[in-house]
């Protein structure tokens, strides 16, 4: 492949003459090629063909070497064979990978979809990963390569990464540093364990600001070894969650744990003779692990490192009677309960739930040990704070840094960039040219995982190669074309650096069917790490006990936490996830300084306070949220705001939590100070309701009580009789669509929400229309709080349309924009509404969302890829709301048609069902007997919100059950 | 003496009291001058309250334009509308300007068909009123909508979509109803100026203004055949009229009362929405008629008869107003059902604006209540008070119907604040300036009282020799 030439020509005419093109067109057309000497033949066709060319393919104008990759042609059984394509890839975060299927349309990716063939999601996907898409086509993703903030090329950075890595070899790679993110990618940790050979003196640094430090330090600390934990929530009885929030996607495998902890909460649910199980947790903040708990209990979250001593004393030694009541479930469920730690605990606190699991005898059953995912693993916090060290000494030549953001998000202690700013040659290879690219030398911009070659591993091992879906939009490069430099070959692209690995893994003559398969099916065969057997954890004796509980600390505590919509910051430039509603207090576009509202009222703050915040010598000033349920003395903030340098949306919105994380303290300490500036900020909330203000829209009972009252969720008062109508009703023969929502499984974490704005092109409209009232989400997630504010039980709820049979918007339609199909879905036709917002009105449940301005982007070129070319983009002036993807349903049917066979229950599903970790969403065809919305419409805990009204909504809920244990008081 | 002296109003036009019709000492000739006198005075001795009236409601119609044009180019955003409260000052004043029109309409044709003898000299001027008040509110519905440009696909117009507008929809039946009420009005309102255009025309100074007067006045030759079919044809009118004062704001009150919403969602709507309005009607019959009368020294015609009368109908209609809003609190409390009684405690304590509902009764059932008071009734001051605070009182009224049951509705998830923004207030005060400005220009060009009617008052108070001429 040519290396820094221009690429480009000024006119069709030029491009004509060169000798590529017409070879091209030549293949392009047989025997219509014109005749190239004659100016006029050449002109016609030039003419005629015009743009056309360009699309067919001659833009680049040089062969590129065939890197094949391979379409998930064979769909499972939910997925619609048709015109897009799906390709199996992964995508990683702080290194850690979930497969996904991304759908293609045209050559671009426009959807992700889960794999269903990935042990680590089983098929769904969490709201980061269906945001991922939109990331691919940001406008403020860096674009060209510069050298000192002036456009280069990649040639003249190979040529300047070589030169160095030249002048460190004459010392065996002495002063030359790479840091990475959390490497699990085989073929990378390959390249640069290659190079580290080659020139021994060079080192490798991991960092990644969300990593997994505890449990790896706490894994160290009990077997000696970093082991990697994995969980079997599905055989678990008892659940014991020490701050773990394990639904959200702050641990590793969170998909696959909420698809298992779901099904067995269904499972008792639908079945008797199945024991429910119960889940206690212990935390400072609310979260959606805790929505599920059967019984929360509120602490600091230094307050934790207590309870688990408490728990380790085990028997009827414990301290408190929550511990006690505990203890005693969790010695009545050996063998079949978890006790997970929180990934933000201190890494004593993972010791100990490691020696508790085995004293459990859960080891090998629901907690399973396996060698680590990460390629090298270590101590990253040591090796960032090395890494610091060796280039404040002057000890650092060249820093080459394979993504990530450390003048971000490093430890503030560390004061990175100062030491960065000793370094003599820095590079950066990133998405953005972010904050760090800010201060280095050259920054060249990275590919995104769609369009990249690279392989990763899963919570569990589970390797996949990742496949591009499109030709880097933007010149990017991956890091194993920069490890190329290093190692000699930058001639060598990805695709076979990629290939070449496992070509020395599978060492066998069917090597392309291996490679074949293991893109086609997203995952590699076998590659799921083994589980580790007989495993002993270091005991713990009372000195450690005493130790541990003498830890709970007094004074104001800070928690630091990864923000639940943007994560750890690298895809805060991610405008679905900036307006995605937090699960806990629905805030988009800012984050908060979380606290209690009896602490609020002793450190005299309440919302919307601007207060400074003092940590360890270190300040920012933050607004303050009251959180209903948070602990007392304990404030919560989250990273991946207060970006300076993201790109045009997230500039300048919230504070930089990380400004104030030091290493002594990296995600909680007390000893922090507030102290109250203004007051007055203002928020951007979807929801201002608490509680559900003496009304029942989420219904829940225990166990106990459904048994007693089978039909709790449906009282005598809010039915009403089949007939009540003057009209006769309609009868739907064909299919009568409808869905079901298990208020049992959902546990909040909005991946339908952004599923739905993937898959329906829907805008964004950034924190002013929203503090308006004017969000667009389609499905929203609704959070009711329940009982005593300060410490009460959090539900979430998602509302889309109804599809009401007595649809009230279509009453009030002037000019019937709004009407019923013949298989029960009440259709929006856009180009049809005047926009008179009567039918708003008139929707008890308010799902519809109106156009206010022209909120869809017409004008940034890079955005029309996103979008979903099956669904319309709609204007300013006009009324949208959930069709129950009606794009997809009738795809099915057209496809069925074709096939001349019917619509089977599974072939349509809806973006939402198909993103839900739980799978708590289910659509299908009521008129079918054995589909599974039917079934599950039949359970006595379905019941429709506002039924009472006389709607007839087709989506109804299933109500929540709880399994509260006698002996605790809370029931 | 000419009818344009300053000294020639100083002595007929005292005001006679409040059992008188007329003022003492008027025939035909007198009566004519002194309502043509308005017209034709020369255009440097209009009062300068006239001048500073109309200047101002210009500004008002200027600042009307500017906020319809940034409407237009923007979107209905630039107003403080959203979900939940998607309808916000457009709903509210499109319903309080079509009820301020009412009064006209039945001061016009109800009193008529009563045989009222006190609505001669109000009615032309009550009818204008209403026919600028529905022109101001025929703006509202267009202009709230998403997409305007397309507002008259809600007119059944044959077309190539095959589309007609779907008539169970409330807004399609204000659609009729209103362009009904406008079209009527107008055409009540124009055959009762016709005897007045010929009276123009044959007393007017310069050829230009005869020719225009001429034009309207159809040819009238003041016959005693033109004046029987006159006769006949303006009862008829009125008959069709009549129910409109009834129909129309029902109809509007449908919008309401057809949909599900709690505080929306009762029977008692249509009589109270046509209470209200014609409550709201003769308030600003009031707040017009006060000001015009004194600035062109017009009250030996329209008298503290008219006046008291007007303050009774507004006495009564605010107790029927305040009837509907007991009836409507103790329903929802009676009916026992959770959503009704909640829009109540939302109205009147819980919600965010509770206060709205207060002021509410204040201005439209406590202050009022004054009017009990002959020598309340009797005070032009307080009586224009009054009737300024029960327009206050009317529009607050259809905020609290429209926005405050739309902040909190069924599902708690959804509740919302509306705030007005400076584009709200803008286009509602803009359309307050269209209004004022289209009353001044008429009292400035057309005789604001009716010319005929008055000549008869005269004869039947018996101050001329009768002519035979049709009743």
């Amino acid at each position: 492949m040519k290396s820094d030439e221009p690429l480009y020509w000024r006119s069709l005419e030029e491009l004509a003459s060169t000798a590529e093109f017409r070879a091209f067109v030549e293949d392009e057309f047989p025997n219509r090629a014109p005749d190239w000497n004659n100016p006029d033949s050449r002109r016609g066709f030039l003419r005629v063909m015009g743009a056309s060319i360009l699309l067919v393919g001659a833009a680049a104008c040089t062969k590129q070497p065939k890197e094949v990759i391979v379409p998930y042609v064979r769909q499972p059984e939910e997925l619609i064979p048709g015109k897009p394509l799906f390709y199996a890839t992964a995508m990683s975060v702080a290194g850690v990978a979930t497969g996904v299927l991304a759908e293609s349309h045209l050559g671009r990716p426009t959807k992700i979809e889960g794999n269903p063939e990935h042990s680590a999601s089983l098929g769904a996907t969490d709201s980061a990963m269906q945001a991922s898409v939109l990331t691919l086509y940001d406008p403020d993703r860096s674009q060209t390569v510069t050298h000192n903030g002036s456009i280069s090329s990649w040639g003249s950075f190979i040529t300047a990464l070589a030169g160095a890595r030249d002048v460190a070899g004459l010392k065996n790679g002495l002063g030359f540093r790479i840091l990475t993110g959390t490497v699990t990618s085989p073929t990378l940790a390959t390249q640069i364990q290659d190079f580290l050979t080659e020139f021994p003196a060079a080192k490798w640094h991991q960092y990644d600001p969300c990593g997994r430090h505890s449990a790896r330090a706490g894994a160290m600390a009990a077997f000696g070894k970093p082991l990697n934990t994995i969980y079997r929530f599905d055989r678990a009885d008892v659940i014991v969650s020490l701050d773990s929030d394990f639904l959200s996607a702050t641990v590793p495998g969170n998909l696959r744990y909420a698809r298992d902890y779901s099904s067995r909460r269904r499972a008792a649910a639908e079945n008797p003779n199945v024991a429910p199980s119960r889940l206690y947790i212990a935390e400072n903040a609310p979260s959606v692990t805790g929505s599920m708990a059967d019984h929360h209990f509120r602490m600091t979250a230094g307050g934790v490192a207590g309870f688990t001593a408490d728990l380790a004393r085990g028997g009827t030694g414990a301290a408190s009677p929550e511990a006690r009541a505990v203890l005693k479930d969790l010695e009545a469920h050996r063998g079949s309960s978890i006790v997970i730690a929180g990934e933000h605990q201190p890494p004593q606190v993972h010791a100990f739930v490691h020696a508790i699991n085995q004293a459990l005898g859960n080891t090998g059953k629901t907690v399973i040990y396996t060698d680590a995912v990460e390629a090298s693993p270590v101590d990253e916090i040591s090796s960032i704070a090395d890494l610091v060290k060796d280039m404040r000494d002057g000890a650092v030549e060249t820093l080459l840094i394979l993504g990530g953001n450390p003048v971000y998000d490093a430890p503030a202690d560390l004061n990175f960039l100062d030491a960065l700013k000793r370094v003599k040659l820095r590079a950066h290879l990133g998405l953005y040219s972010s904050e760090t690219a800010d201060w280095c030398h050259w920054h060249v911009p990275e590919a995104h995982y769609l369009e990249s070659w690279s392989d990763a591993r899963a919570y569990d091992g589970t390797a996949s190669i990742v496949q591009p879906l499109i030709m880097p939009l933007y010149g990017g490069k991956t890091p194993h074309e920069v490890m190329n430099i290093l190692a000699n070959h930058a001639d060598q692209s990805a695709h076979d650096t990629v290939r070449g690995y496992w070509q020395a893994y599978h060492k066998s003559d069917d090597f392309d069917d291996f490679w074949h398969i293991s893109l086609h099916d997203g995952v590699i065969a076998g590659t799921a790490l083994p589980e580790i057997l007989p495993l002993t954890a270091k005991a713990i004796d009372q000195a450690a006990i005493a130790s541990l509980g003498a830890t709970a600390p007094a004074g104001l505590e800070i928690v630091f936490r990864p923000d639940p919509s943007v994560g750890d910051g690298t895809m805060s430039n991610n405008a679905w996830l900036q307006e995605m509603p937090k699960p806990p207090n629905k805030m988009t576009w800012d984050n908060a300084v979380w606290i209690s509202s009896k602490s609020a009222e002793r450190y005299g703050v309440t919302t919307g306070d601007v207060v400074e915040i003092e940590f360890q010598g270190r300040k920012v000033d933050g607004a303050v949220w009251i959180m209903p349920g948070h602990a007392d003395e304990s404030l919560t903030v989250h990273f991946g705001y207060g970006r300076t340098r993201a790109g045009k949306v997230a500039d300048g919105i919230g504070f930089d939590a990380y400004a104030l994380r030091g290493t002594g303290a990296l995600w909680q300490g007390t000893g922090v100070n507030i102290k109250r500036k203004s007051g007055g900020y203002k928020f951007a909330n979807t929801q201002h309701t608490q509680t559900m203000e003496e009304r029942d829209p989420f219904r829940a009972a225990t166990y106990a009580e459904f048994h007693k009252d089978p039909e709790f969720a449906r009282p005598e008062e809010k039915r009403v009789a089949k007939d009540l109508s003057l009209f006769p009703q309609w009868e739907y023969k064909q299919h009568k669509w409808g869905m079901s929502i298990d208020l049992n499984s959902c546990t909040g974490c909005n991946a339908c929400t952004i599923a739905c704005q993937s898959e329906n092109n829907i805008p964004v409209v950034g924190k002013e229309e929203v503090a308006k009232g004017r969000h667009m989400n389609w499905l929203r997630v609704d959070r009711y709080f329940k009982g005593p504010l300060d410490d009460p039980e959090m539900y979430f709820q998602p509302v889309p349309c109804m599809h009401c049979e007595n649809a009230l918007c279509e009453l009030v339609c002037p000019v019937a924009a709004t009407v019923h199909s013949a298989e029960g879905l009440n259709e929006m036709v856009y180009n049809r509404c005047v926009g008179t917002r009567y039918c708003s009105n008139n929707c008890p449940y308010k799902v519809r969302r109106f156009n206010f301005f022209l909120y869809a982007d017409w004008d940034t070129q890079s955005l029309f890829g996103v979008r979903n070319p099956d669904v319309s983009v709609r204007s300013r002036g006009v009324m949208e709301k959930c069709s129950y993807c009606v794009q997809r349903i009738n795809s099915a049917k057209i496809d069925a048609e074709e096939r001349d066979q019917p619509v089977k229950d599974g072939d349509i599903v809806t973006a939402c069902q198909q993103a839900c970790p739980a799978q708590a969403i289910v659509f299908g065809d009521l008129n079918d007997p054995n589909s599974r919305v039917a079934n599950l419409k039949r359970q006595q805990r379905d019941y429709g919100l506002l039924e009472e009204l006389n709607t007839r909504p087709r989506t109804t809920y299933l109500a929540r059950l709880r399994n509260p244990n006698p002996d605790l008081e809370k029931g | 003496m000419k009818p344009e002296d300053q000294e020639f109003t100083s002595v007929a036009t005292l005001d006679p009291g409040p059992d008188k019709v007329i003022g003492p000492g008027h025939d035909y000739g007198s009566v004519t001058d002194e309502i043509g006198g308005v017209v034709f005075r020369p255009f440097l001795k209009t009062p300068r309250q006239m001048f500073f009236g109309f200047a101002f409601a210009f500004l008002l119609v200027n600042l009307l334009m500017i906020a319809v044009t940034w409407l237009f180019v923007r979107g209905v955003g630039v107003w403080g509308i959203d979900i939940p409260v998607a309808w916000g000052f457009a709903i509210v004043n499109f319903v309080w300007w079509i009820g301020i029109g009412h009064a006209g309409t039945l001061i016009s044709a109800i009193l008529l068909l009563l045989k009222q003898d006190w609505r001669t000299s109000i009615n032309r001027f009550s009818e204008a009123m209403t026919l600028f008040a529905v022109a101001c509110a025929g703006m509202f519905p267009i202009l709230h909508l998403g997409r305007p440009w397309l507002a008259y696909w809600l007119l059944p117009y044959p077309n190539t979509m095959w589309m007609w507008p779907q008539p169970r929809s409330p807004l399609i039946w204000d659609v009729f109803a209103v362009s009904t009420y406008a079209t009527v009005s107008l055409l009540f309102w124009f055959t009762g100026l016709i005897p007045d255009f010929a009276t123009m025309r044959d007393k007017a100074g310069n050829a230009t203004a005869r020719k225009i007067f001429g034009a309207l006045a159809m040819g009238w030759r003041n016959s005693a055949k033109h004046w029987a079919r006159y006769q006949k044809a303006y009862l008829l009118l009125a008959g069709l009229s009549t129910p409109l004062v009834v129909s129309v704001h029902s109809v509007v009150s449908f919008d309401f009362a057809v949909a599900i919403l709690p505080g929306w969602h009762t029977t008692i709507f249509p009589p109270y929405f046509v209470a209200g309005a014609i409550y709201s009607g003769f308030a600003m019959v009031l707040t017009l008629a006060i000001p015009v009368r004194r600035w062109y020294h017009l009250e030996d015609l329209i008298t503290m008869r008219h006046i008291e009368c007007m303050s009774k109908v507004m006495l009564g209609t605010g107790l029927i107003v305040a009837y509907g809003y007991a009836m409507e609190a103790f329903m929802a409390w009676y009916s026992g059902g959770q959503y009704e009684r909640y829009a109540f405690v939302n109205r009147m304590w819980a919600g965010g604006y509770w206060w709205t509902y207060w002021v509410l009764i204040l201005c439209n059932i406590l202050i009022p209540q004054a009017l009990w008071s002959r020598r309340v009734r009797m005070s032009v001051p307080a009586v224009f008070a009054i009737a300024l605070v029960v327009n206050v009182g009317m529009w607050l009224e259809r905020f609290v119907i429209v926005v405050t049951s739309l902040t909190r509705d069924f599902v708690p998830s959804s509740w919302g604040m509306y705030y007005p923004t400076i584009w709200d207030w803008s286009t509602y005060l803009g359309t307050i300036g269209v209004f004022l400005a289209l009353m001044f220009l008429f009292v400035r060009v057309l005789p604001a009282i009716s010319i005929f009617e008055m000549r008869e008052v005269v004869h039947h108070t018996g101050k001329e020799p009768t002519h035979a001429h049709g009743d």
